[in-house]
């Protein structure tokens, strides 16, 4: 291999890097490099932006792996005379916690995705390889189900499908239900809008999850595990329909398992896409057949599940913890996160955030690391306004909650709550009502209509907001939205209706200037609510070219040649094709 | 088939599985072996993850690069997909994003016969807990 490049410079050419440079610094480094001579020795390479957003522009020297951050036009002659001619690190551009300038390096730390990206996912060598059903092994071998349960009791492990209850506890409480069958089930029905953890795991590393439930069923005592899957998962479903065969094949799955006489044997059921089938007992009723609706809790599911047998139901991604627990142990993972909350959390952060994607960051870090340290910080340089966690279930957090470490408690504590790991960003263009408003509606169209409260009392708050949206809501609305909110919460049979008016809650305390001003003011502070819009045409600017005329879909501009167009405020959808179409800027829009 | 009956079998499988990618490495000569892993979760493949593979997979042999190449899960970035990560026996992972067909060839031509690195690289900012 004949590389002629001694050193590369990455240049992060992520936006926020960009945004905060005072120069287009690959091509001045480029030119730099040509001053000095190097050009035939180093090379400049621009590369995507991965972290540490808010101390960018960052520049990463390879294959040294020294990270410069903040850099300047002023800083390049150092970096080349020190680090590339003399080999000799700029102190005072490394930031980190050693170097005493505050800046902890942002890590990602993964134990659910320890494999995902990194194995083939329908080939069971591959998980082997990575010490893949080693903990399988290790429990059936060395220790009791007592033992095990305790292990991961010790561990803090807290369910990850949003209630945070701890694992190893329903582990013991199942376990302790005396029954001739008992079952352990994986939820892997993800139906929060935004949320793709789950999808993610499965299709990057199912055997994770094949070998937890494996591990699930020799400390309570099943020895049948059913996977329910939303059918709307096709590629996810494949990939554990392979993995299940291949870990059949292999004698990992079936009867006498390394010999030792346990038997486990895992089956799917797949879900029709209903949000409310992610609780645990609609679940438990779909996957028997009936009508995917929540019964009341106790009994729980651990005492009297499917087929009013003991079942014992975890999240995908609390599974995908589990070997990794058993091989390094309890202690080790309680010593990651937060005082109740160990380990780490997988987040899909989506919205109007630079670095869409899956990050899994230990509990504890801050809303500000994760939004500008991971992510990028927000789309075009705007200002962040507020991130909803918990999807439909849960509540907005906004800039004073930047710097609250995040975990189960905090969450909770500021009003909205952990869920399952959506993380849907907002900028100053959103609106707070209209976001309450669209949850609301994916509420009214979920909620399967077994309880009153739920089934009536989101119709109505969604209706409420659509008023309030459309301009003609009245401050009686505001007091009515907040108390009809609180009814729903205390009165709704299961955990969708009793989370449900949480969007409008913590919008309401938050940002209940919005509310006021919708009403009150009559306007959409931030711009978006279409029903507070009046397009109009300038007398200056309209030369009457009939063009906004002919274009407008609902036919509501007049006018005749050469005279100033008109536009019918009551027949207007606010659709915006006249501004468009105008040549000469007579549409403006208030 | 294997079947593996006893804690001892699955440890054998293990090593028989590092046994074999030390005979490839072997049987290629001694030339530096080539592995990559394309992101194919639902999001890579709606992206066009799929088409870069193949092309990989048509492409390498045809220019006598031996290479295994292999899809894997989510990498996270869904900002930048399709994404890709590349290691060149005895070297550091390298990860690349936004691979359309005209990047896939360029890492061919620089970064997998020259060692070169070109534009588009994910610098690895994570730690793996295994
Ligand atoms: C409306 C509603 C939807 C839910 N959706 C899911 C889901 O999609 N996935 C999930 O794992 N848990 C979901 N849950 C939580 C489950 O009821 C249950 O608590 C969880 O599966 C238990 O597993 P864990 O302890 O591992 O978190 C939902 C709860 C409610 C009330």
């Amino acid at each position: 291999m004949s590389n002629r490049y001694r050193k590369n410079l990455l240049v992060c050419n992520g936006s926020s890097c960009q945004q905060a440079s005072d120069a287009d610094l690959v091509a001045f480094i480029n030119f730099k490099l040509k001053e000095y001579n190097l050009e035939d020795g180093i090379k400049v390479v621009q590369s995507v932006c991965s972290n540490k957003c808010s101390i960018g522009p960052n520049i990463i020297v390879y294959p040294d792996n020294v990270e410069y951050s903040k850099v300047t036009k002023s800083d390049i002659d150092d970096i080349i005379i020190e680090h590339l001619l003399n080999e000799r690190i700029v102190e005072r551009l490394v930031f980190d916690k050693e170097n005493g300038n505050g800046v902890a390096p942002i890590k990602q730390y993964r134990i659910a995705l320890r494999n995902c990206g990194f194995i083939d996912p329908e080939e069971i060598k591959d998980y082997i390889e990575k010490d893949g059903y080693d903990a399988l092994a290790k429990c059936l071998s060395k220790y009791t189900p007592e033992e095990v349960t305790q292990e991961v009791i010790k561990s803090g492990l807290r369910g990850r499908g949003g209630g945070g209850f701890p694992t190893g506890l329903k582990w013991e409480i199942t376990s302790k239900s005396v029954s001739d069958q008992k079952y352990v089930v994986c939820n892997a029905d993800e139906g929060d809008p935004g949320a793709f953890m789950d999808r993610s795991v499965l299709e990057g590393d199912p055997h994770s999850v094949l070998e937890a439930m494996a591990i699930c069923g020799y400390c309570i005592g099943a020895n049948k595990g059913i996977i329910y899957v939303r059918a709307e998962y096709p590629l996810a479903v494949k990939r554990l329909k392979i993995a299940i065969n291949q870990a059949k094949e292999y004698g990992l799955l079936g009867k006498n398992i390394f010999g030792t006489g346990f038997e486990f044997t895992i089956t799917i059921k797949y879900g029709a896409g209903a949000f409310i089938c992610g609780e645990e007992t609609a679940l438990i009723h779909s996957m028997e057949g009936f009508l995917g609706e929540p019964t009341l809790k106790p009994p729980f599911p651990s005492v009297s599940g499917y087929l009013k047998k003991p079942t014992n139901v975890n999240n995908v991604e609390t599974f995908a913890n589990i070997p990794a627990i058993i091989n390094k142990g309890a202690d080790w993972y309680a010593s990651i996160g937060t005082e109740k909350s160990k380990g780490t959390k997988v987040f899909a952060l989506a919205g109007k955030i630079n670095n869409v994607g899956l990050i899994e960051v230990p509990m504890g870090i801050t809303l500000r690391e994760i939004i500008y340290d991971i992510g990028g910080g927000i789309v075009n340089g705007k200002k962040f306004k507020a991130v909803q966690t918990g999807g439909p279930s849960g509540g907005c957090l906004t800039e004073k909650h930047l710097d609250l470490p995040i975990d189960f408690d905090s969450l909770t504590a500021a009003g909205s709550m952990m869920g399952s790991g959506g993380m849907i960003v907002m900028d100053e263009d959103d609106c707070m009502v209209s976001m309450a408003r669209f949850y609301l509606e994916f509420i009214v169209e979920e909620s399967c209509g077994k309880c009153a409260p739920c089934r009536i009392g989101n119709k109505r708050l969604h209706e409420m907001l659509t008023k309030l949206c459309d301009g003609k809501g009245t401050m009686e609305d505001l007091d009515l939205l907040r108390n009809l909110s609180v009814v729903v919460k205390d009165t709704s049979l299961c955990g969708l209706g009793q989370t449900s008016p949480n969007p409008i809650l913590s919008t309401m305390a938050n940002f209940y200037d919005e509310y006021y001003a919708h009403v009150a003011e009559h306007r959409c502070p931030s711009g978006q609510c279409k029903s507070f819009m009046l397009y109009y045409i300038s007398e200056e600017n309209c030369i009457g070219c009939l063009v906004c005329a002919r274009k407008c879909p609902v036919g509501a501009i007049s006018g005749e040649k050469k005279k100033l167009h008109i536009i019918n405020q009551e027949l207007c959808t606010k659709c915006g094709v006249c501004m468009e179409k105008c040549k000469f800027h007579a549409v403006h829009l208030n | 088939m294997e079947t593996i009956k006893s804690v001892a079998d699955l440890h054998k499988i293990r090593t028989s599985i590092l046994e074999a990618k030390q005979k490839q490495i072997v049987e290629n000569d001694n030339k530096k072996l080539v592995e990559i892993k394309v992101a194919m979760a639902t999001c890579g493949i709606a992206s066009g993850a799929k088409a870069v593979m193949d092309f990989f997979r048509e492409e390498l042999p045809k220019r006598n690069i031996v290479a295994n190449v292999k899809q894997t899960g989510c990498m996270g970035y869904c900002y930048a997909e399709p994404t890709l990560e590349i290691t060149i026996q005895d070297e550091k992972p390298v990860v690349f994003g936004y691979v359309d067909l005209k990047k896939a060839d360029e890492i061919i031509e620089k970064f997998i016969k020259k060692g070169e690195l070109v534009d588009g690289i994910i610098p690895i900012k994570y730690e793996l807990a295994n």
